[in-house]
């Protein structure tokens, strides 16, 4: 009977529909979970099983995975603010006040969104550096790097796009300047004597702002670029980064493991196994897995199941990271000036934190400092792993002794110029103070900038003769980026005061 | 077409070397025109996002007549962000933007200094100090008939350049 036949499937609706959604069994058991991860679509962007080395906190210390977080938590935190915010000039500001005072919670998700950028911004560097000192570019993942590359970019431009939004004094001032470093390449072309008739500056800022000033097409098309586009792109690329590791069969390791090299890392019993049947063929699995093919005659020794192993840290590192920048908005507000006057400038006018490097490099020529030596830096980062190609071991910080040495060296050699530098142009001025009518084309090649940036490369060309490596010279230059990046930050973070005068501390700026 | 164990050779290519069977002809006209199409798209719509119009207010404005700047003046005008200066010579006025990065210089006992990277210009704008590539700009004043005074803002003039009333 029909009827009969509905009333059944009526009942037993409930089940039906639940196995018709999830289409595998209760994970009880390790085969299940495999199964589970294979078929899901949200986990199978991990493997069933990981190798215990990768689970390793002091290989990777988890950084990729603080970075992957923090973006989740400001993809949702921004969605929320978007409910409230508006992107007109004269309702922006207001806007954000509403958020920070009115607004049930607003202040506390505004916090957890500007605290959470210094948090992915701080991991993703250090993310970077992790794979670079763990040669980890290498062996067919130099491509990854290049993605990675570009996820740093559009981090910082994300960061950069997100500051105008409050449209207060802040904003407004470290936009305008942004924008003019956007459009530096005036200062080249005005050396040139030939802005007149080519203007690339004058094109790129208004591009980005829709007009010559900061106005409200800036503001839209910020918002545009903040809350689509980027965002967008971000995930796309964010997708293929996650997908290439995955591919190229995990993260990078060293061939060769001892125990040692394992300690603290968790185990299974299926580690240490030897399966009987092992593969006797190797296969290229349909060409997608890049790189030696499954071990031959072997089990996948040492690896551990993804689920709990992975998950469980891959969640616990998710709720640290939440938990860190929870603590943190708790305590401490993001700023808020006053509104945005085009008539009077901030002093100083700072940007944030993480571009206040480059602020210094700005403050001795717009292009070299704003435009010159990051595209040179962006640039040489992105090509380390086809100018760098020798064969070695990956996997191992600093590879070697070696390369702890000259890593080590690197951080004095770094140290010391650039403070030196530092110390020079703070007490001596520079080009433009001892010979006032001296052209502009001089300064903008010769500046403290461009100075550091030769004797970095040097120091990279020294190193790559003494150890014959250029894997060495790699270590050597992209120490210097670092070092000298940290050390200028701090700089002008700390030392840098009104009018961009030296200043020991915060208390001796002067009163106005 | 033969296989001669060189490799996958692509089965597209006909037996001999220049001749491509209709299909191939047809398929590959297909694919670039779909090229061909995207590409001309996208070119045309690259324009999209430079304005045609510029929402700024006019570079060009009136400052008020002759009369309003008596000899000895020296007067900024904050929302302009122009120094107007009016000597025994004539009236001037000088952009307060600062041509490194385009803060507001501020106006000193002798020059001007910028708040945002210490650059220096002495009284006639010209770069004594800091980063700055060039020295203020002097812009064009002029007068229109009924004797009010006009600046403009987008148009430079050589650092000494005075406008006699």
């Amino acid at each position: 009977m029909p009827i009969k036949k509905f009333f059944k499937n009526l009942i037993e609706l409930p089940h039906t529909f639940l196995q018709s959604f999830i289409r595998h069994d209760k994970p009880t058991s390790d085969r299940a979970r495999s199964h589970v991860v294979f078929s899901n679509f949200f986990l199978h962007t991990i493997s069933t099983r990981i190798h215990r080395y990768s689970l390793k906190p002091t290989f990777t210390f988890g950084l990729g995975v603080i970075a992957a977080s923090s973006f989740i938590i400001l993809c949702v935190t921004g969605v929320l603010l978007m409910v409230y915010y508006k992107p007109a000039v004269n309702l922006a500001y207001d806007s954000i006040k509403d958020i920070q005072y009115i607004v049930p919670s607003g202040r506390f998700i505004r916090n957890v969104h500007r605290w959470a950028t210094n948090i992915m911004i701080v991991s993703v560097f250090l993310h970077m550096a992790r794979v670079f000192y763990t040669a980890a570019y290498k062996k067919n993942r130099s491509f990854n790097w290049v993605i990675g590359i570009v996820l740093l970019a559009l981090t910082l431009m994300m960061s950069f796009t997100g500051y105008l939004l409050p449209w207060d004094q802040l904003a407004y001032w470290a936009v305008t300047i942004a924008t003019n470093i956007a459009a530096s390449f005036t200062e080249l072309t005005d050396a040139l004597n030939i802005t007149q008739v080519f203007d690339p500056g004058g094109f790129v800022k208004i591009l980005l702002l829709g007009s010559n000033d900061i106005g409200q097409d800036a503001l839209l098309r910020f918002y545009w670029l903040h809350c689509i586009v980027l965002p967008l792109v971000l995930v796309m690329f964010l997708g293929a980064h996650f997908w290439r590791v995955r591919k190229d069969g995990g993260l990078a390791r060293p061939e060769h493991l001892t125990d040692k090299d394992l300690e603290g890392t968790p185990k299974d019993p299926l580690s240490d196994k030897v399966f009987a049947h092992a593969p006797q063929k190797t296969y290229g699995l349909m060409c997608l897995v890049k790189g030696k093919s499954p071990a031959v005659g072997r089990s996948p020794e040492q690896t551990v199941s993804s689920w709990p192993h992975l998950m469980i840290r891959t969640v616990a590192l998710f709720m640290l990271t939440f938990a860190a920048i929870c603590v943190y908005s708790y305590f401490l507000d993001a700023p808020l000036r006053e509104m945005a006057n085009a008539a009077v400038p901030e002093n100083p006018a700072k940007a944030p934190w993480y571009f206040l490097g480059l602020q210094e490099l700005v403050s001795y020529s717009a292009f070299m400092g704003g435009v010159g030596i990051p595209t040179l830096a962006l640039l040489g980062l992105a090509l380390i792993p086809y100018l760098d190609r020798e064969e070695q071991e990956i996997g191992r910080w600093f590879d070697n002794k070696e390369g702890r040495r000259v890593a080590l060296v690197s951080f004095f050699f770094t140290a010391v110029v650039v403070i030196a530098m530092l110390v020079l142009t703070v007490s001596f001025g520079w080009l433009r103070n001892w010979f006032p009518k001296i052209p502009q084309l001089i300064i903008t090649f010769v500046n403290p900038g461009t100075v550091l940036l030769s004797f970095f490369v040097f120091w990279s060309f020294y190193c790559m003769a003494k150890y014959k490596s250029t894997r060495m010279a790699a270590i050597a230059l992209f120490t210097c980026f670092l070092v000298s990046f940290v050390i200028l930050t701090y700089f002008a973070t700390y030392h840098r005061g009104p009018n961009w005068n030296f200043y020991w501390l915060h208390s001796q700026w002067p009163i106005h | 077409m033969s296989i001669e164990g060189r490799g996958s050779k692509c089965h597209c290519s006909s037996d001999t070397e220049d001749k491509m069977s209709r299909r191939d002809f047809l398929n590959l006209s297909a694919l670039w025109t779909c090229v061909g199409a995207w590409v001309l798209t996208t070119m045309g719509l690259l324009k999209f996002p430079k304005p045609a119009l510029l929402p700024d207010p006019s570079r060009t404005f009136k400052i008020g007549k002759p009369e309003d700047f008596p000899v000895g003046t020296s007067k900024i005008l904050d929302d302009k962000k122009v120094l107007i200066t009016r000597d025994a010579q004539g009236i001037s006025a000088v952009s307060l933007v600062c041509t490194h990065l385009g803060c507001i210089v501020q106006k000193e006992v002798n020059g001007f200094s910028c708040p945002c990277h210490g650059s220096k210009f002495d009284a006639q704008g010209d770069v004594i100090g800091g980063p700055a590539p060039r020295g203020l700009s002097w812009l064009e004043v002029s007068q229109v008939p009924g004797g009010k005074l006009v600046v403009n803002a987008a148009k430079r003039v050589a650092v000494g350049t005075k406008f006699t009333v």
